[in-house]
Parts: C-alpha cells; structure tokens; sequence
C-alpha cells in the first residue's frame, strides 16, 4: 500500500525554481495497480522517486506499507528500499555482469550468503521466463528481457510494492503487451501493488485499476479508470476513445453519450428518437476494454440547438447516462 | 662499441626501465583511482557531493597536469632527497614519476567513470545499495575496461618520463642514451635503445588492449 499526502518538490536552478511536484495526494490500496498519465515534464518521474526517495522531497508524507519512509535514518532507509521494487525505461542493468548476475545484485548488497543467492536467482529468472539467457550479457538480449532482468532484480527483496518509471517505453508495442502482461500477472499472483507511470493511453487501459492524470505538477483528475472514462470530459476518457474534435453544424446538438457494458441492452438511441419523434444521427463511437468493464462511447447528432433540445437531454440524464454536449462554435 | 660491451649495459638499462615504470605505475594506479573516484563522486550531482573536496582535488590535478614534467623533476629534488635519501638513481626517480603520473590518471579515470551510465547508479540506489557498494559494484566495476585503456596510456607514458628522469640522474635506458647516443655519438646504442623502448610500449599496449577487450561487454 502506498500513501502519498500534499507532497511537493521544487527544483532551484540558476534563478529559476520548478514545482515539478505541487501537492500530490494519492492512495494506492494493496494489491492493486495505479497509473499515473501526463506529458513529459509534468512531474511523473520525481513523484515516483519520492516514493522511494531517491528524491527527497520538500514537504508531505510518504508512506509505504504503513511506513513513514522520511522519518527513516539513512540505514534503514536503505533496508526500506530493498523491499521496493522499482523498474527503469532505460533498465539500468549493469553491463559488465550476466543476466543471473544482474538479478544475484540486490541480493549481494542485502548480504544473502552465495548459495541461498544461486537458488534464489534461479527461481527469480524462471518467474520472468528467462532461465535459458541466465549467462547472457545484458548487450545480447532484446529490449523486452532487459526489462524482465530489471522486473526479476527489482522482486529479488520480496517487496510488496513495485514502482515502474516508464518500464514499456523503449519497446515495441508487441513487446510491450508482453511485458504489461507480465506486471499484471506478478499483481495477481503476488498481490503486488504496482504504481507506474506513462505516457501511453493503452498502459492504463490494460492494467490499471485506478488512475490519475498529471499536469504541471498536479492531478487534474484521479479515480478507478471505470469512473474517470464515465466521467463527462475527462481527459482519460476522451484519450481512450478515439473520437475526432466534434465539429458540430449550425443548428444541431453533438452528444457523446457513455455507457457502460454492452450498448446493445441500452437502445437509447431508438428508444430517444421513438420518445421525442427526432432523428438521431450517429456519428461515431467507440468501445474500450479498461478497468475491468468494457466502456463504450457514441457521439450521436440532434436537430436544433441545445436549447431547443431540453427534453430529449433530460431523456438522456433519467436513463442514467454520462453525457457531454458540443454547441458550435458562435463565428464571428 | 662491441655488442659484447653494450649487452650488459642494455640489460642494466632494460632492467631499471621496467622497475621504474612497474613501481611508479603501481602507485599510480592506486592514487590515480583514489583520486578520480573522490572527484566524481563530490561532485555537484554525484554520491556525495563536497563541493570544498571537489574543488581542492580538482585544484590540484590541474596543477600537476599544468607543470613540464623536467621542471616538475627538478622542483621535486629535494623532497625526493627528504623522503628516499637521495636524488639519484631508480628508485629515486619512481618519486617524481608517480607524482607527475597520478593527475594524468586521475583525469582518466574520472573521464571513464563518467561515462558510466547514469541509470545504473540510480538503479542501484533504488535497490538500496550503500554508496560504498555503488562505488565499488557498480562504477569502478561497470567502467573497468576504460579503466584499463586510460592505465595502458599513462604507463606508456612513464615509459616516456621514465627516459627524461633517467637522462638526468635516475638511471634506465634513458640515462644510457644520453651517455653513450648523445654524449658519445654511439649511434648503434641509440639505435637499439629506441627500438626497445618502441618494443616495450607496443608490448605494453597488446597487453592493456587485451585485457580491456576482455573486461568490455558491449
Ligand atoms: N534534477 C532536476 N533538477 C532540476 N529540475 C528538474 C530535475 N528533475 C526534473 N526537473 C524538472 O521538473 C519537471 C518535472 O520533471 P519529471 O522528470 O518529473 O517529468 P516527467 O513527467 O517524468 O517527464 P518525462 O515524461 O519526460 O519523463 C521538469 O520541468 C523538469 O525540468
Ligand atoms: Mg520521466
């Protein structure tokens, strides 16, 4: 579990002072996984580092497992991030030792004597499937098992929690499945609590559970990725369904209505057009697979105005539905 | 000149040459490491950053680097003569050749720990490495093949030096070439002098290749 209370950084450099991180609080309930979106330079990276304070930061708390990290001495500091997985873009591998001797480095600073360190390696490089590149060098293995080398070394501390920076990045988007794969397993079958970060979309559409979107240094919006896609003009949702910029004519009304489940057990769309004897022109939808729910979005066109359309948007929001209207824009 | 007469004087040669060269490159090598790890690791953005420390070592590199390594011979003659006893001979010049050899290391050395990359130091960090065991699992370790390459260049180098501290007083091939080449115009001694010390660093530098090609697993 990862608790995380009005945390703020600022970076000073030559003049200039950055809030890369202003005021973040986050929960991260055990077990399950949480993505962080934003653009780059919108403060993902050092909010992860405080995690594991490789950043200390300036204010707010951190607390891993119930644990206070900041009121840690340096010592224990250290024992505390042993039991904190933390996976890279770039990977971080050491280049001058195998595979299996990249996965026994935790282990070695954590003092585990070199036998229970052999049968340990062995085990970890056969949860990520790679016990047959044990005595490769990480310059002749693939950009997808560097990373399962960087997901076995960074599980070598038994950690409840796992935080990935970036970690499908630099691989391609087959790879990239595999890897996602991967964590989602590792969650399900170790209860690990994964906190990760990325710029893509689809990361979070396929393991998330829960996510938060950031700019300049605070969420603009946080929640299940089931409630954010419902939520009319989120930014999450309108990522995760491919639908052009409405462009709505002069004189109609564009609605992106949301549903969840399988839109066919909600025939709003006759059933509106049948209650109000309007024709309701479909434009475009779409359906994503995310937090566990398939979530589906129709934009859909009414004739007349907003106003004029009073009683068929009061039809909608009694059924239940998320919806969002577009008005064109007045030219001037 | 006979080959009979120049042989054991060759040998002499040969011999105080490589005692100057090992023991000077070994005090070299400890202090040149020593030092470029303190620079890298006080700087600004490194392990433990101590900008004083930074600053004075780095002083001190630049002024050892900046001084002709004759002038540096001849300033050091008294220090030499308080440490070791006397100014003159092998041993005494292994003094100024280390003194002159460790900022030349030192800055290769920072140069190669430098090109470690950074990602593998914070990975460290994140798997709760202490700094000490940063320093010695993961940058000397990850950076030995530059490590190796930047030595082959310094002892070739106290080959060089080791020739001057010879012509003035501290024995080797150096001395016999001022001797017999230069002062006696015995151009067969001249001749093979060079061609040893030319065998001597072509060796010196297959056998640093070699051992840097080993280390490296790019
Ligand atoms: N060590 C540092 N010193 C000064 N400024 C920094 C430092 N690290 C980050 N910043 C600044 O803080 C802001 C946030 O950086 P951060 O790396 O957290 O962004 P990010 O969201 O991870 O971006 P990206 O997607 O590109 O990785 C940026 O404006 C950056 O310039
Ligand atoms: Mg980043």
């Amino acid at each position: 579990m990862i608790q995380i209370e009005k945390l703020r950084k600022v970076y000073k450099t030559r003049g200039r002072t950055v809030a890369a991180v202003d005021g973040v609080d986050l929960a991260v309930a055990a077990g399950t996984v949480h993505g962080v979106l934003g653009r780059s330079g919108a403060g993902k990276s050092t909010l992860l580092r405080c995690v594991n304070l490789l950043e200390r930061p300036d204010s707010g708390r951190v607390l891993v497992d119930g644990r206070d990290l900041l009121a840690l001495p340096r010592g224990e500091l250290r024992c505390a991030r042993q039991r904190i997985g933390m996976i890279h873009q770039h990977f971080g591998l050491l280049s001058s030792r195998t595979v299996a001797g990249n996965v026994a480095f935790p282990l070695e600073v954590m003092g585990v004597s070199r036998a229970e360190r052999a049968a340990r390696v062995a085990e970890l490089l056969d949860l990520v499937g790679l016990t047959d590149h044990a005595g490769a060098y990480p310059a002749r293995i693939s950009g997808g098992q560097k990373q399962r080398v960087g997901i076995a070394r960074a599980l070598a501390g038994r950690p409840h929690v796992l935080l990935s920076d970036e970690a499908t990045s630099a691989l391609d988007p087959e790879t990239t499945a595999s890897i996602l794969e991967l964590l989602r397993d590792l969650n399900r079958r170790l209860g690990l609590t994964i906190l990760l970060i990325t710029h893509e979309m689809d990361v979070v559409r396929r393991i998330c559970d829960s996510a938060s979107v950031m700019r300049a240094g605070r969420f603009t919006e946080s929640g299940p990725v089931r409630d954010l896609l419902l939520r009319p003009g989120s930014e999450l949702a309108r990522g995760l369904f491919p639908l052009p910029d409405p462009d709505p004519r002069p004189g109609t009304t564009v609605v992106d209505v949301t549903f969840e489940g399988d839109g066919a057990d909600r025939p709003f769309v006759s059933a509106l057009a049948r209650a109000h004897d309007i024709d309701v022109n479909i434009l475009g939808g779409s359906v994503a697979e995310a937090g566990g729910t398939r979530i589906g979005r129709l934009r859909v066109e009414l004739p007349g105005d907003p106003a004029a359309n009073a009683g068929p948007l009061a039809y909608l929001r009694d059924a239940g539905l998320a919806f969002e209207t577009h008005t064109p824009e007045v030219r001037a | 000149m006979t080959w009979d007469e120049m042989e054991p004087l060759l040998r002499q040669g040969t011999l105080e040459t490589l005692q100057m060269t090992f023991w000077s490159a070994l005090f070299t090598a400890v202090g040149g490491l020593l030092l470029g790890v303190v620079l890298v690791v006080t700087d600004r953005d490194g392990l433990l950053p101590l900008a004083p420390v930074n600053a004075v070592v780095g002083l001190i590199v630049n002024i050892g680097r900046a001084v002709p390594f004759i002038i540096l011979l001849m300033a050091l003659i008294p220090v030499t003569t308080a440490v070791v006893g006397t100014s003159i001979g092998t041993t005494a010049a292994i003094m100024p050749l280390t003194i002159a050899a460790i900022p030349f290391y030192a800055r290769l050395v920072e140069t190669s720990l430098r090109e470690v990359e950074p990602g593998t130091v914070a990975a460290a960090l994140a798997l709760g490495a202490s700094r000490v065991q940063i320093i010695g699992k993961v940058l000397l370790r990850e950076a030995r093949a530059g490590l190796i390459a930047g030595l082959t260049v310094t002892v070739i180098a106290l080959i060089g030096y080791s020739a001057m501290a010879g012509a003035i007083g501290g024995g080797g091939l150096g001395d016999l070439a001022k001797r017999y080449g230069y002062q006696r115009f015995e151009t067969g001694m001249m001749l093979i002098i060079v061609v040893l010390l030319v065998v001597l660093v072509a060796l010196v530098q297959m056998l640093g290749d070699w051992a840097a090609r080993r280390l490296g697993h790019r």
